[in-house]
């Protein structure tokens, strides 16, 4: 038995070296390289929806929504990163902001909404994005002097209360919930655009029968959220949600301001969430409190856990996988919370640090050491 | 050396738990320059006059004022830039962190950049052009990029943000050489040596600026050579203008380094002076060794 373990633990430290010899290879590419593929990437990614590559195109749904599921997750996955990846506060009402988000999106831009004004998309998403900045403040103000299970327990009870609030207040129209969600944009399609595979000159942009409008609008948003993120991470803001994780007495005896930061992580993990769900529900035009149920919260966070918490491709990784599995697998999509309930065990024996750890920094590091080098 | 100022200065500070009293009336100060010891037996209420003077606990009553401005009820990070700054006695480093991260984390206490400063990277300072981005890509694609990257910060110049970087990594280097374990840089701080590691916690307690640094028992868990190494450590963290307040259990050490010594014994000050004169004190005697049946 002790053997098979041993094995098994052996296997996976080479893997590990393989995952950081990789990481190796790739930051010891040169700086021209690293950037035309990235940006080849990027554009593969734009480009991914009239690509009709076999295997990967799910049969039994429209592949687009898929993918733009997937980039909806991906956003959903960054925001949560910074909550529980860098400041590491265990967030389980991850979904009451994505909630937030979408409703104010809903309430002041749908005509059916019991709110009378009607906003256009692009104003109602700064303002959701401002709204659920502050519920993620006013959660926090009172909750982040509690640590560890004690915060999970409080913010699992936020997500609650804003589903059942949802359900029963006359603002949100109760069970029924709010059509007509606005849309971006009720432009259509130029003469231009039309030679793109699925795109069809003189439709709208923004439809839930045609999502590529939607989609490119959301990996648009992911890319300049990740780097947003990515800016944060990098910084003495990113330095410092680290040191909270690591040991938060310390930290606050150094000199870091430990609870501007975790509000901060609170505030801006929410803004991320609401703006996803303002993505995700425009698309949708309809929404109600069916979506937001706790199990979906803990999904969420399952996915970061497995595709590797600090981590952005990491928890991008796990994102997708999360989004993407049940739908290119259809007949096991009823058990996908089963699958992950084992995947989430299987990973903390055998890889806790999740698919793609978080080990960037020490080879960060060393480029810094050569650059240095190079500059003497 | 009387009419040096004082630093720091424990004013009758009492500390209850409960019904234990930790601190009774407790009373010293801290002179500019000098290295001070704190010594006592076990339990004597050292490291919890440490934790009053960094604002861990709170004082039950009395007063500690730090170049003259009362740190009771203060925020422990503002005590922080204050100028005050400790290690801990069970090494409390970020493991997960690199041993130059851990730096950066201590110098991050002097910067200014916040979410706004580090996202958007609005204030921006001219600077000299040898400090811009180097163009080294060969050629293609990676050399456009950068040259537009050059360019962008030949006309806006630097963001706070990336000069404040810099200059924590410097200063962070320059820290792990003082120290001696600057090979490490790199390395995750949990994966260094115990010595490193204590090392490492004095790097990063020095990287914010302190005038005065509390030193919890550095010397724990070392060998003789270590402790030597140790004690030319501090010497050269004085001389650089730093004070230091130390808790030390070893005597040898605690004699040889310090200007003036506070002897603590279940939470009262027992005697206060130069090392020579603690060591001839009486009181200080029966607590460290017990006092013989026969004169009881």
């Amino acid at each position: 038995m002790m053997a098979v373990v041993d094995s098994a633990r052996k296997a996976d430290e080479s893997r590990v070296r393989a995952v950081t010899g990789l990481r190796e290879r790739w930051s010891n590419l040169p700086y021209g390289w690293r950037i035309s593929v990235l940006f080849a990437f990027i554009i593969f990614l734009y480009a991914l929806p009239g690509l009709e590559i076999p295997l990967i195109t799910t049969p039994d749904t429209d592949f687009t929504s898929v993918l733009f599921l997937c980039a909806v997750y991906v956003l959903v996955a960054v925001g949560l990163n910074v909550v529980i990846g860098l400041a590491g506060l265990l967030d389980l009402g991850y979904i009451g902001f994505y909630a937030v988000g979408a409703y104010t999106v809903a309430i002041l831009g749908s005509p059916n909404s019991p709110v009378v004004v009607q906003f256009p998309w692009v104003v109602c998403v700064p303002i959701a994005i401002a709204v659920t900045m502050v519920s993620g403040v006013i959660l926090g103000w009172p909750t982040l002097r509690l640590r560890g299970d004690y915060l999970a327990i409080v913010t699992l009870g936020f997500g609650e209360i804003i589903r059942v609030f949802a359900l029963n207040s006359d603002i949100t129209n109760g069970n029924r919930g709010i059509t007509g969600v606005p849309v971006p944009s009720e432009g259509s399609w130029p003469e231009w655009m039309d030679w793109f595979p699925g795109i069809t000159a003189g439709r709208p942009i923004f439809s839930v029968s045609n999502v590529i409008g939607f989609y490119w609008l959301a990996i648009t948003l992911v890319f300049i959220c990740m780097l947003g993120v990515r800016r944060l991470e990098r910084s003495r803001v990113g330095r410092s949600w680290l040191a909270i994780r690591e040991d938060e007495d310390a930290a606050e005896v150094m000199g870091v301001p430990t609870f501007k930061y975790k509000l901060w992580a609170f505030a801006i993990g929410a803004a991320l969430g609401g703006l996803s769900g303002a993505l995700f529900f425009s698309k949708q035009t309809f929404i109600n409190a069916q979506g937001f149920d706790l199990f979906t919260s803990i999904l969420w966070v399952a996915a970061v856990v497995i595709g590797g918490a600090g981590n952005q491709l990491g928890v991008a990784l796990g994102a997708i996988l999360l989004a993407y599995l049940p739908e290119r697998f259809r007949e096991f999509a009823d058990y996908r919370l089963l699958i992950f309930g084992v995947a989430l065990i299987v990973m903390t024996i055998f890889r806790p640090q999740g698919l793609l750890p978080s080990r960037r920094r020490k080879v960060e590091l060393e480029d810094r050491a050569k650059e240095g080098a190079v500059g003497e | 050396m009387s009419e040096r100022n004082n630093l720091l200065e424990v004013d009758n500070v009492t500390i209850r738990f409960g019904g234990v009293t930790a601190l009774d009336g407790v009373d010293f100060s801290v002179r500019e320059g000098e290295i001070l010891g704190l010594i006592g037996p076990n339990g004597a209420g050292k490291t919890t006059c440490f934790n009053a003077v960094t604002g861990v606990v709170k004082p039950t009553s009395g007063a500690i004022r730090f170049r003259g401005k009362a740190l009771v009820g203060q925020q422990r990070h503002k005590i922080t830039r204050l100028g005050i700054a400790r290690t801990f006695q069970n090494i409390r480093l970020f493991p997960e962190m690199t041993a130059l991260e851990n730096v950066q984390v201590g110098a991050d206490a002097r910067h200014k950049t916040s979410v706004v400063g580090a996202l958007f990277r609005v204030w921006r300072v001219r600077v000299k052009p040898e400090e811009l981005t180097e163009v080294d890509a060969k050629g293609g694609f990676g050399r456009l990029v950068q040259q537009v990257r050059r360019t962008g910060q030949q006309v806006f110049g630097l963001s706070r943000h990336t000069l404040e970087e810099r200059a924590a990594r410097e200063k962070a280097t320059e820290l792990l050489k003082l120290v001696g374990i600057e090979h490490r840089a790199g390395e995750l701080a949990r994966s260094l040596a115990y010595g490193e590691q204590r090392r490492l916690e004095i790097a990063r307690a020095l990287a914010t600026e302190p005038g005065l640094l509390c030193l919890d028992e550095p010397a724990a868990g070392f060998n003789p050579a270590e402790k030597e190494s140790l004690l030319e450590l501090i010497r050269k963290i004085r001389d650089t203008g730093v004070t230091v307040l130390l808790i030390e259990h070893d005597m040898r050490l605690v004699m040889g380094v310090t200007d003036r010594i506070v002897v603590l014994e279940f939470g009262k000050k027992i005697a206060e002076g130069t090392p020579a004169e603690v060591r001839e004190n009486p009181a200080v005697i029966a607590a460290y060794l017990g006092v013989p049946t026969d004169a009881a």
